[in-house]
């Protein structure tokens, strides 16, 4: 009978972007088990946040996450919100939406270069890459900020966005839109690609759900589960659905993610065609009190933060649940039983985000 | 302000939390919140983009039973817990023993308030701060 052996896999590993340990118990190649080791960037932000005010809280909570940052602010902001019983201007829910559908477009096509790097096919990652530079232009455009806006905040949002620059952004979605029309059959359709994603790191339509994966990951599984079509923001009035396959395996969480990223370009060209004028904040002199839950939608999935404040400028507690820390378990699963060559590839496919994990 | 939150107790944490599960609920994750006397924990449940909750009061220097038996994906989040607040969680279904997200040299149960700490109550000075 074969012996086991435990190969530690990262936290340095070239394939991750960020530090996690991977404790692989192996039956010669293949997976028998994984332990997850974690604690590599913990930061503290939930301690931290109790120690500023909650308008200071608004830029920290952004750093959570050096991708998604703008989709933390927005929920932090809707939880906050929902406290002092505000409800931001109309203008300000739909530059929320084309804001958040940037982030998720840049952040899609962080992922899907990472797994064209993760499989070893490097110039589909710069060229992926080099199109994320295009939205990350528009945002830098609209903010004056690459990643953390610092545009959302309690009441709405600190930022307009001119016509022109309304305009800019439409441009940058025909020049995104034609290289993803070239780039997205060779990701998709390629041979080797498919030899490295098909039937790999399959999830379960059950397993998906007891484990409690999120975003993505469930919807490549087959869960049709998406906040958006519960309407926060803008998204109400978007006709928002959720992007789903069936197959759980790593092509078809890639496919989710390609499906939306034509999805989003849809919901910011719907967004800017119906954009209100109007204000973009409402003025407020309360304070948060009270306790509250509020999720939303991030690109890795489901984000929950809950806020109990006790009407001071301090909350008594800020508590994230990332996308990420609630596709842990999953990503187990889906280990169990791959060959040692797919682990990379199959860790990829779920769109770690440690940072994000940890906090 | 959250909507529907049912209080439970510690006896009761692992029938009610298997009650869910045959209903469809998925987990969503577990809340932690240091209430002073006690910790107020929260069990979040979805079904249909509703929330469900269980809240239970945890005396201070009690144990905490793991619902990782039942439900594996709890076993993250009821680590995290043992470590930032130093709550013993038997029965985990994978025990870091408090070296999950915090190493040797991390301050221990930090998310813990500190004995004595002055609170500044809203709308009071601060001369009025209470201690908890």
């Amino acid at each position: 009978m074969a012996k086991n052996t435990i190969i530690p896999f990262g936290p340095q590993h070239p394939v991750l972007p960020e530090p996690i340990q991977l404790r692989l118990v192996l039956d010669e190649e293949r997976v028998v088990s994984a332990i997850p080791v974690v604690g590599y960037v913990h930061r503290g932000l939930e301690k931290l946040a109790e120690q500023k005010d909650f308008l200071q809280d608004t830029f920290l909570i952004e750093r959570i996450c050096g991708i998604c940052s703008f989709i933390h602010s927005l929920t932090y902001s809707m939880g906050i919100e929902s406290m002092m019983g505000l409800t931001p201007p109309p203008r300000a829910q739909y530059l929320r939406v084309i804001w958040s559908e940037l982030h998720r477009m840049h952040s899609h096509l962080l992922a899907v270069g990472l797994l064209a790097d993760a499989f070893g096919f490097e110039n589909l990652f710069m060229q992926l890459w080099r199109t994320r530079e295009h939205i990350m232009d528009a945002m830098e455009a609209t903010t004056g900020a690459r990643v953390m806006l610092g545009t959302c905040c309690p009441g709405g949002v600190r930022k307009d966005i001119d016509p022109e620059l309304l305009k800019f952004i439409l441009t940058t979605l025909v020049t995104v839109e034609k290289e993803m029309d070239e780039q997205m059959p060779v990701l998709l359709n390629d041979y080797s690609v498919k030899q490295r994603l098909c039937g790999v790191g399959i999830l379960d339509k059950q397993v998906a759900y007891e484990r409690g994966a999120v975003g993505p990951t469930a919807r490549a599984s087959g869960i049709a589960m998406d906040l958006r079509t519960h309407g926060y923001a803008a998204y109400g009035e978007l006709d928002v659905e959720p992007m789903v396959e069936t197959d759980g395996d790593c092509y078809a969480r890639t496919k989710v993610r390609v499906r939306e990223l034509y999805q989003s370009m849809n919901i910011v060209r719907k967004a800017i065609g119906q954009i209100p004028s109007g204000p973009i904040n409402v003025p407020f002199k309360t304070k948060p009190d009270g306790e509250v839950i509020m999720r939303a939608e991030q690109p890795r999935g489901e984000v929950l933060y809950y806020l109990k404040g006790n009407g001071s400028d301090m909350l008594e507690r800020l508590r994230v649940r990332t996308p990420t820390f609630a596709n842990i378990p999953p990503v187990l699963a889906m280990l169990a039983g791959c060959e040692l060559a797919d682990v990379g590839v199959i860790v990829i496919s779920i769109d770690p985000c440690i940072s994000c994990t940890e906090r | 302000m959250i909507n529907n939150v049912e209080n439970i107790t510690v006896d009761c944490l692992l029938d009610k939390v298997a009650s869910k599960l045959p209903l469809g609920f998925r987990f969503v994750t577990m809340t932690c919140v240091d209430c002073g006397e006690h910790f107020d924990i929260l069990y979040h449940f979805d079904k249909n983009y509703e929330l469900t909750n269980f809240r239970l009061s945890l005396k201070k220097g009690e144990p905490l039973p793991s619902i990782s038996g039942l439900i594996f994906a709890a076993l993250v989040v009821e680590n995290e817990i043992q470590d930032l607040f130093g709550i013993k969680v038997n029965g985990l279904a994978l025990d870091y023993e408090g070296r999950f997200l915090l190493t040797e040299t991390a301050p221990e149960k930090p998310l813990c308030r500190v004995p004595g700490v002055m609170i500044v109550e809203a709308g009071k000075p601060a001369e009025a701060a209470e201690v908890k």
